[in-house]
């Protein structure tokens, strides 16, 4: 044994990619939150990639049972969760089969030794022990007997076998913590708060992860520790962020910025229940959640609290937007200002609930019924779903629409350090009901017409409790102004005209597209939603490598930015990454007839830069 | 364009100005005479304070869905089945609101059902009127979920095979806190029975038998008709016994769980069930709510089943009160840095 005192100096890396992986049951999720939050408190730029199955418990130790969880750390801008892990921690065999592939040749493998029984290596179906049979042999692996090293942490406390075992992936949090020169103290007073109503388990897990963190420092089995300088970041104060918890909390400061109490209505769904769960917890903002009893009540009871005055939410995935499109419809027709937050995850039907995919995109522009012109916005990065969750509020209280926010798994799941924003800088997104009557009936009497349109062809919002307002609306045709019901042929072409160049109108009130450019580029990448950080890497991975790439990220899909045609049409080669099988696509084409190409992936999981550098290097000839 | 009415106690100030389009001789014109003529009633009364403004009707869609076009209030006709959910919501969002939801039995039962259920169990204050006709009207005469057995109709023409709702059975099942059937030939019993709902705090449901003279004509005659009341509704009143009949010879008894129809000198008065509409247990109520199990047999009328329990929206309330208390008012930027943070300088 040496004294650490002996031990090198930690090598200063760039950039590491560091993948947990275990059974379901292993805590891996929880394990490599801690050591994001560790990092994110040492100021590494980073971004995440949590993959589990959708059984809540599949059956232990098989391959179906694997849970993961991808963090990408590093000392300057990054945007992926990374291409190819360059460390994997497998607590069992089946993590170790099924993660084994995504691993850099030559990379490093810290394996929980104790699980690897005959047992275990049958239930994932290996034939052979891969330690001893040469599976391993092009990486460098550590051996660790995890378990028996975490029971021994915790002889002295009173707690049984089973339960002691459970504290296992803190030994493999401490392990790592001391291999890239993290604090334990975070993780240490987060394991006290959150456990604090059980003492053993703040006890049992601080040991784990202590002697985890001491058996790096002791055994001469790791040669090297690792140190990751901070990122340089813009100054501020920053939090590590997840998409769900900044759409709630973008809801949230929508409300407070357009001053009107917020009503979500929700039904449970993957991966979009975090958002209800969220919100639920702030009711002191005036915030009322309410769970449905279905998607379409969910849908229904926001439409109620609009009518009633209400910034009104429902949040959901795929699945659900297909049950909410009649309601959506309504929204349309009776133009009531409501938000739809589509969480996207794998489809079609129950598809893959815990993966991410981008495939509800034509969805949202066109899943409803007749002629229904409805906003779509979509989020690019955790913390962006913040900026859209209020912009998507802005277009649907100003316009008097239904708007559907985008979003997806990853976006939902993962998580980025989110340089705070100062709530005063916010936009005061308030909007007025309406308080008087707006025409005289025939006999001279002042009268309220709801179909009365201001410049930006909005009717009046007036709710109920308004003395002289009283109307009726409703999903028959109403006639212009009066908002009467009308069958009139003449009326309802004009009704559906006037209903499509208000949504249209709103082109003049987004942000027109920004081009990341640089000089003598002929590509032009264009994507939407997660594909960001993906497309972001690949366009400096190329211009690293000698070839200039442009890139436009849409965030507002309908209407699109007004410059869009113009700037697309300036390229010899337009391609759209997609998490689809080209949707964007189909509509650039449609609505510019630029040639664009599709480069698609729909496995439910993200884009690696590689995947896209590769498919440009093919589409175009050009070599990077 | 009529004058306009400023006197909120005359029938014409709650009256829109758009005209009626039900088939001439419909069951939904005495309703909805029967509610503007209650809302003019209570403007009357000071205690009720009702105001056009705070008045809402919801409705879904068929026949009975256009009632709120022609109420001089709020009003929404929004979605087929889903009435009962958008008036959650509104609602939960406006406890101030006075809100009535307005459906037929396909909208109530059919498509709606699961809605119906959730909305009587939370005892959301809504009071829902199901105008029950047996048949779809709109969509020009289906068998709906409350016809009866063996029903000819287009979609049916070898007769329905389909057990039909008890629909107050249904509701009472779902824990209703307030269950009443009235009828569309009884302008004075409608009022009575929708005042009675319009006190009430929570959810209100009332059946109400509905004549659809175009699909489903005389649905109800044998009941309902002038000359047969006397035989074939039991008019249910609080703390009596139930008693009917011409010659009030027959009553309702409680035998075993079940509510049975027997003559009065053949058991004697004192064995006859005493009306309790307060009564915690809702067994009693579902069993006389099964004595409408068809349509040639005596029926209950009035509030079968009236009972206290915590209005949601107000529950709702609490917790946003108890919320502000416990975590004190919500702060933006507090909410933002709930997290750990680090900064960079
Ligand atoms: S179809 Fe029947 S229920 Fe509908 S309006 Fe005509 S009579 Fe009334």
């Amino acid at each position: 044994m040496t004294d650490t005192a002996d031990r090198l100096e930690a090598q200063g890396i760039n950039a590491v990619v560091i993948r947990f992986a275990g059974d379901s049951g292993d805590g891996m999720q929880l394990t490599g939150d801690r050591f994001t939050s560790a990092s994110a408190l040492a100021g590494n730029d980073l971004v995440t990639l949590p993959e589990f199955p959708a059984e809540i418990r599949a059956p232990q130790g098989t391959l179906a049972g694997v849970s993961a969880f991808q963090v990408h750390i590093s000392d300057h801008d990054i945007h992926t969760p990374g291409d190819e892990p360059d460390v994997l921690i497998a607590m069992n065999p089946a993590a170790l089969m099924s993660e084994l592939g995504r691993l850099k040749s030559g990379g490093t493998i810290i394996l929980n030794t104790d699980a690897f029984d005959e047992r275990n290596l049958e239930k994932c179906g290996y034939e052979a022990d891969p330690r001893t049979n040469g599976t391993l042999d092009d990486y460098i692996v550590h051996e660790v007997p995890m378990t028996k090293l975490t029971l021994e942490a915790v002889t002295d406390l009173d707690v049984k076998k089973r339960d002691a075992e459970r504290s296992k992936n803190f030994f493999a949090l401490g392990l790592i913590c001391w291999m890239y020169t993290r604090p334990l103290e975070p993780t240490l007073d987060w394991v006290a708060e959150k456990f604090a109503k059980n003492q053993t388990v703040v006890d049992a897990n601080s040991l784990a992860l202590k002697a985890g963190h001491a058996f790096g420092e002791t055994t001469e089995m790791f040669a090297d520790q690792f140190a990751i300088e901070s990122a340089p970041q813009e100054a501020g104060t920053y939090t590590n962020i997840t998409g769900n918890t900044a759409t709630a909390w973008g809801m949230i400061a929508a409300g407070q910025q357009a001053k009107l109490p917020i009503f979500l209505g929700s039904y449970p769904i993957t991966p979009a229940s975090d958002i209800l769960h969220e919100l639920s917890r702030h009711k002191n903002f005036g915030v009322k959640t309410f769970q449905a009893e279905d998607e379409i009540a969910a849908v229904g009871s926001a439409l109620g609290a609009a009518f009633g005055g209400a910034l009104a939410y429902t949040t959901t995935s795929g699945p659900g937007v297909a049950l909410k499109g009649e309601t959506i419809g309504l929204a349309t027709s009776m133009e009531l200002p409501m938000v739809i937050i589509d969480v996207q995850r794998g489809g079609p039907s129950t598809g893959l609930p815990t993966k991410t995919e981008a495939s509800d995109l034509f969805m949202a522009l066109y899943g409803r019924h007749g002629e229904s012109p409805t906003p779509v916005v979509a989020a690019y990065s955790p913390s962006n779903c913040f900026d859209m969750a209020i912009e998507a509020s802005r277009i649907a209280l100003k316009y008097r629409t239904p708007v559907i926010l985008l979003t997806d798994g990853y976006l939902a799941n993962g998580s980025e350090p989110w340089n705070l924003p100062d709530v005063s800088t916010l936009p005061d997104i308030s909007v007025e009901f309406a308080t008087e009557p707006n025409a005289t009936d025939g006999a001279g009497n002042p009268t309220f017409e709801p179909f009365q349109r201001d410049d930006i062809l909005a009717r009046p919002w007036a709710v109920p409790g308004t003395p002289g307002l009283e109307h009726r609306i409703g999903g028959l045709e109403k006639a212009d102004g009066s908002g009467n019901v009308s069958y009139d042929p003449e009326n309802h072409g004009l009704m559906t005209d006037l209903r499509q160049a208000k949504i249209d109108g709103i082109a003049d009130d987004i942000p027109l597209a920004e081009v990341d450019a640089v000089d003598g580029s002929k590509i032009c990448l264009v994507g939407w939603g997660s594909t960001w950080g993906s497309i972001v890497a690949t366009a400096e991975r190329m211009r690293e490598s000698g070839v200039p790439v442009d890139r436009v990220h849409i965030t507002h899909l309908n209407p699109l930015p007004p410059n869009l045609g113009d700037i697309l049409k300036s390229y010899e080669h337009v391609i759209v990454p997609e998490l689809n099988k080209g949707q964007l696509v189909r509509i650039l084409r449609a609505e510019y007839l630029v040639d664009a190409q599709s480069v698609n992936k729909v496995k439910g999981l993200p884009f690696t830069a590689s995947e896209i550098v590769e498919a440009i290097n093919t589409m175009t000839g050009v070599q990077a | 364009m009529t004058d306009v009415i400023l006197d909120p106690t005359k029938r014409g100030y709650w009256t829109s100005d758009q005209d009626v389009r039900w088939c001439p001789g419909c069951g939904d014109y005495g309703i909805l005479a029967a509610m503007q003529f209650l809302y003019a009633e209570l403007a009357e009364d000071p205690e009720t304070e009702v105001k056009s403004e705070d008045t809402v009707f919801v409705s879904g869609i068929g026949c009975a869905a256009r009632f709120p076009y022609y109420m001089d209030t709020y009003g929404m006709h929004s979605i087929h089945g889903r009435s009962p959910a958008i008036a959650t919501g509104l609602a939960i969002a406006r406890p101030d609101l006075d809100i009535w939801v307005v459906g037929g039995d396909g909208d109530m039962l059919s498509i709606g059902g699961n809605h119906l259920i959730h909305a009587l169990r939370r005892n959301v204050n809504l009071k829902i009127l199901l105008f029950n006709n047996q048949i779809y009207g709109l969509t020009k005469g289906q068998y709906s979920p409350t016809s009866e057995v063996g029903k000819v109709t287009k979609s049916t023409p070898m007769g329905s095979i389909d057990a039909p709702f008890n629909p107050l059975g249904v509701a009472i099942g779902a824990g209703a806190t307030f269950v009443a059937r009235t009828h569309d030939l009884d302008r004075k019993h409608m009022m009575a029975t929708f005042k009675a709902a319009h006190a009430h705090k929570g959810a209100s449901i009332i059946e109400i038998y509905q004549n659809c003279n175009v699909f489903n004509d005389g649905a109800f005659d044998a009941i309902t008709k002038r000359d047969a009341r006397a035989e074939m509704m039991i008019d249910l009143v609080d703390g009596e016994p139930i008693i009917f009949g011409a010659e009030e010879q027959r009553g309702i008894m409680l035998d075993g769980g079940q509510a049975k129809i027997v003559e009065i000198a053949d058991v004697g008065r004192d064995a006859l069930a005493v009306h309790d509409a307060a009564n915690p247990n809702p067994a009693i109520a579902f069993a006389i709510a099964q004595l409408a199990n068809d349509r040639q047999s005596p029926t209950p009328f009035g509030v079968l089943r009236q009972v206290e329990g915590p209005e949601y929206s107000e529950a709702v309330n609490s917790q946003l009160l108890a919320a502000n208390e416990q975590q004190g008012p919500g702060d933006l930027a507090k909410l933002l840095h709930s997290g750990a943070t680090w900064d960079v300088a």
